[in-house]
């Protein structure tokens, strides 16, 4: 194929994955949907959730006559019909998170397309429309690869949600055709330290969406207004969800910390003759760094565990973005760029 | 709130203290001598609450730089943001908000946070540094009161079930010691070692990072091709050195710039956009030295002993030469134009100080593939020199460079000088010189004439040497690894305790052994010390082991799952 049919093929794949993310989305939807005219499963199976069983292995386990209040809880449905609809709804979950997988896939042929299409082949991250594919494709990866190990599928309609909307904005807002990257991006360490960013950035969002819903989970327990059907009771418990999220992070932070400590002051130093620039898209990432290291500190900290320091990782997660749209800024435009300007 | 901090395990005050935190400190001085104070001070200095309170403040300290223009970045950005605010300059000067990161205030953030790294870390390593040859702590009495604990019965001896235990643990990695019927065990000393390691190196990284601020500096130089640089302060258009360089640092280094390649795109959507640049040069690292070759490119910098010399820009140097009113050639050379935009419209000055009746000026742009619209007015269309064009408005007076304030080599000071007026008023008030190579226009009124005779190129260079900057690597890479060991081990312990149950089936004296009658009554209890702590598989795991057998431990109904308790809490 010749460059133009690779960026073209790029082109479609991205738009694919996107209506394939819509179509995960709206099943993690349904199965949501689903989930509101049921029971809550078994509490006494409660460790399951907690302790890292997912919705769906805690809910296809129930067995409804063993419930002391499965009568009332079960209201006008007869035990049949409300668990063929556990049925239905771990099914759709399984089809959401497959189409994710695909979604996913069609996302990286997007992004590799992108690579092949830029005459010479080049890495896909070199203008803004380029690196909020690259970053969305993060989010989406470390989601998935992440999922397993802390039985994330409750997240997919979050995160489903969130790449399908800024995919679309992605094509529609910030669209630019392939081509060469400007000279100052032609080094290996931009390569190591993008890739490095967006896993880390990636993982910094999927633990962002777990302490949201941390937040939400635990304001609403406090207040007494959990509802016992629906999407935040089905949710892990909120302590879980506070462990997820902070494992989530402790594996970002390292990473955050080689992309923007060590590859970053190693490009700029190639690129621009010093390491450190205090460059406002290095301040920014300093400045991240520092607010995710004050999460770390915040948790540990009798006190600020729980609530405050999820904050303070928000705030990070809200300087991490506000850098992103910097970064972009500084790189995709070209002009601002010195050494397009000369 | 209170709600999560009781469902949150809190394993460090049950297990008998924390060697990793420093105890919290009161919260309000006592009434007490200048003694007492001080250490109540040094205590809140280095408590972990004002190491977060620290870390918040110089993140928020760092934001400003990024907003106001930075003098060391870009002192002509700093310039022209005064210019435009006159009434904040002061104000912001007077708070160095041009210089955010080398500001009292700033420096003060960092310098406490160091202190209180220091203040944290040297007990720390004191406290590590007994922990590691210490026991692991004796069994609690209430091992049920732990976040894991189990307890089952066997048909064995206690003896042997306690020497399985102290054998599963002791090949499981723990450090494990016997103390008559129970067994205590504890991993992952390698988590502190590596928080201690991390928070060392954070120092280690601003020792190399402080030695580059102080002791290096960083210069740029605008060369047109041809021409030579030797490293003295003198020649540099902008240098920012160090708080301690001394001007006898600058390494012996010259080199002359050869020549400058560059391409553009020159069809698609980023037509225009360079692809590649490059300039070859030759230098010496002594004068007397042998010569030697380089193709400077971006991400190729030139590395001679410690002095870097980067290609950081390029740009056009119009060749002109003026002749003055008597005809005299008053000025001949290249001048150096700087790109306002990606297709290198250039804007610059030629100054004719030895002009005469009157010393001549020129301002005006250089456009290196001209086009014209109505529009627009002349404008480039593309950045390299297919068709360049000089589009000047000259200027009669006195340049003002006699007075003895300094003068940007860029712009000229008009307050002194004045314009021609158009013959043809259509084309505007002011008479404006086009010009493309070769050619040569007359000033008004027999005051000279200026001519176009070719381009040349210029490179911006810039000279670096950043001492500490090997320190400072290391220190980070050493700082992560430390920090994937703070983060990733989970530090644990475990505790078995055995007895002889009475034969009646009724609890047993806990006085060990009875042979004879009875089943023996394992209780085990773990505690993860980490902050994400979940030990039930782990303990699940020890439990099998230590029973002896591989049915799975949840079909024991005596199974105690204090996980669960705790999340409902
Ligand atoms: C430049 C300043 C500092 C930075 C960047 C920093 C960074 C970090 C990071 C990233 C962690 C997380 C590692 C983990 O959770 O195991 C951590 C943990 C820790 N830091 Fe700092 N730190 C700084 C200063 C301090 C100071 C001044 C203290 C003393 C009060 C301190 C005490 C601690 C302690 C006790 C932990 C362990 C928390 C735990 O048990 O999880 N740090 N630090």
């Amino acid at each position: 194929m010749t460059h133009a049919q690779f960026a073209a093929f790029s082109d479609n794949a991205v738009m694919f994955a996107s209506i394939v993310y819509a179509l995960a989305f709206l099943a993690h939807l349904a199965e949501w949907a689903f989930v509101r005219s049921l029971p809550l499963p078994a509490v006494a199976e409660p460790v399951a959730v907690g302790a890292g069983g997912g919705l769906a292995r805690a809910a296809a386990r129930v067995d409804l006559a063993d419930r002391p209040d499965a009568p009332a809880a079960a209201g006008a449905h007869g035990r049949g019909s409300d668990e063929d609809r556990e049925l239905r709804v771990e099914k759709l979950g399984r089809i959401g998170l497959s189409l994710t997988i695909l979604g996913c896939a069609l996302h990286l042929a997007g992004l590799v397309g992108r690579g092949l299409g830029s005459d010479p082949i080049r890495v896909p991250w070199g203008n803004m429309y380029e690196f909020t594919l690259a970053g969305t494709f993060g989010v989406a990866l470390m989601y998935l690869v992440l999922l397993k190990r802390y039985q994330l599928r409750w997240m997919g309609v979050l995160v489903t949600g969130f790449l399908v909307v800024i995919l679309m904005l992605d094509q529609l807002e910030l669209y630019q055709d392939a081509g060469p990257l400007v000279p100052a991006l032609h080094s290996y360490w931009l390569m190591i330290h993008v890739l490095a960013a967006v896993i880390a950035s990636g993982a910094f969002a999927v633990g962002a969406l777990t302490l949201v819903l941390f937040l939400v989970k635990s304001r609403a327990v406090q207040r007494g207004t959990l509802q016992p059907r629906g999407y935040l009771a089905r949710l892990p418990e909120a302590v879980a969800l506070e462990r997820v999220a902070y494992r989530v992070h402790a594996f970002a932070f390292p990473i955050w910390t080689f992309a923007a400590l060590v590859a970053g002051p190693i490009w700029a130093e190639y690129a621009w003759g010093s390491y450190w620039n205090w460059d406002p898209k290095e301040v920014w990432a300093f400045i991240t760094w520092v607010i995710y290291a004050a999460y770390l500190h915040a948790r540990a900290t009798a006190g600020w565990r729980g609530k405050a320091a999820s904050i303070i990782a928000l705030v990070g997660f809200a300087s991490l973005l506000f850098n992103f749209v910097g970064i972009n800024y500084f790189f995709g435009g070209g002009s601002l760029h010195s050494y397009a300007g000369g | 709130m209170s709600r999560l901090e009781t469902g949150v395990p809190v394993p460090e005050t049950e297990a008998g203290g924390s060697a990793t935190q420093p105890p919290a400190p009161p919260a309000s001085p006592p009434a007490l001598g200048p003694v007492e104070l001080a250490r109540w001070a040094w205590r809140q200095l280095t408590s972990m609450r004002t190491a977060l309170v620290l870390l918040f403040l110089l993140a928020l300290a760092a934001v400003p730089g990024s907003v106001v223009p930075q003098r060391n970045i870009d002192a002509v950005r700093v310039r022209s943001w005064q210019d435009a605010h006159p009434s904040l300059t002061p104000v912001y000067d007077r708070l160095g908000l041009f210089d955010v990161y080398g500001s009292v205030w700033f420096s003060a953030i960092y310098i406490l946070l160091m202190v209180s790294l220091v203040g944290c870390v040297v007990p720390r390593l004191r406290i590590y540094w007994r922990a590691l040859r210490a026991r692991p702590p004796q069994v609690p009495r209430h091992l049920d009161r732990l976040p894991q604990s189990r307890r089952f019965e066997v048909d064995e001896d206690p003896d042997a079930v306690l020497e399985r235990a102290r054998r599963v643990l002791r090949s499981r990695r723990y450090r494990v010691a016997v103390d008559g019927s129970s067994v205590s065990a504890e991993k992952g000393y390698l988590r502190e070692a590596g928080n201690l390691l991390f928070h060392v190196s954070v120092l280690v990284v601003l020792v190399g990072f402080a030695l580059g601020q102080l002791l290096g500096y960083k210069g740029s130089v605008i060369t047109i091709v041809g021409q030579g640089f030797s490293n003295s302060l003198s020649q540099y258009d902008d240098f920012d050195p160090g708080s301690l360089f001394d001007p006898d640092q600058l390494s012996p280094l010259s080199f002359t710039v050869d020549d400058f390649h560059v391409s553009f795109l020159t069809s698609g959507p980023q037509m225009g956009q360079p692809t590649s640049f490059d300039a070859p040069i030759t230098y010496r690292t002594t004068p007397g030295a042998r010569p030697r070759h380089h193709d400077l490119a971006v991400n190729h910098p030139l590395d001679a002993g410690g002095t870097s010399v980067f290609l950081v820009g390029h740009g056009y140097a119009p060749v002109v030469t003026v002749r003055d009113g008597h005809g005299q050639v008053a000025y001949h050379g290249p001048a150096v134009f700087l790109p306002q935009d990606s297709s290198f419209a250039s804007f610059g000055v030629v100054k004719v100080p030895d002009a005469a009746p009157e010393q001549l000026g020129f301002e005006g742009l250089f456009l290196p593939t001209y086009g014209f619209t109505m529009e627009r007015g002349p404008f480039s269309q593309f950045p390299d020199d297919l068709d360049p064009v000089l589009s000047l408005v000259p200027y009669h007076g006195d340049l003002g460079l006699d007075d003895g304030r300094s003068q940007s080599v860029y712009t000229l000071d008009k307050s002194r000088l004045s314009t021609y007026p158009n013959t043809d008023k259509a084309l505007g008030p002011v008479k404006r010189i086009k010009l493309s190579v070769g050619q040569t226009v007359g000033l008004p009124n027999g005051d000279g004439s200026i001519r176009f005779d070719g381009v040349r190129r210029w490179v911006k260079l810039q000279v670096s040497h950043s001492p500490g900057k090997d320190v400072a690597l290391a220190g980070v890479l050493v700082g992560i690894l430390g920090l994937m060991l703070s983060l990733f081990v989970r530090p644990r312990r475990a505790w078995v305790r055995v007895r002889r149950d009475g034969p009646d089936g009724g609890p047993g004296d806990g006085s060990g052994a009875r042979p004879g009658g009875g089943r023996t009554v394992v209780e085990l209890g773990g505690l993860d010390r980490s902050s994400g702590g979940d030990l039930s598989g782990e303990v699940d795991e020890i439990e099998r082991l230590v029973r002896g057998d591989p049915t799975a431990p949840d079909q024991d109904p005596q199974h105690v799952e204090h996980q669960t308790q705790e999340e409902h809490a």
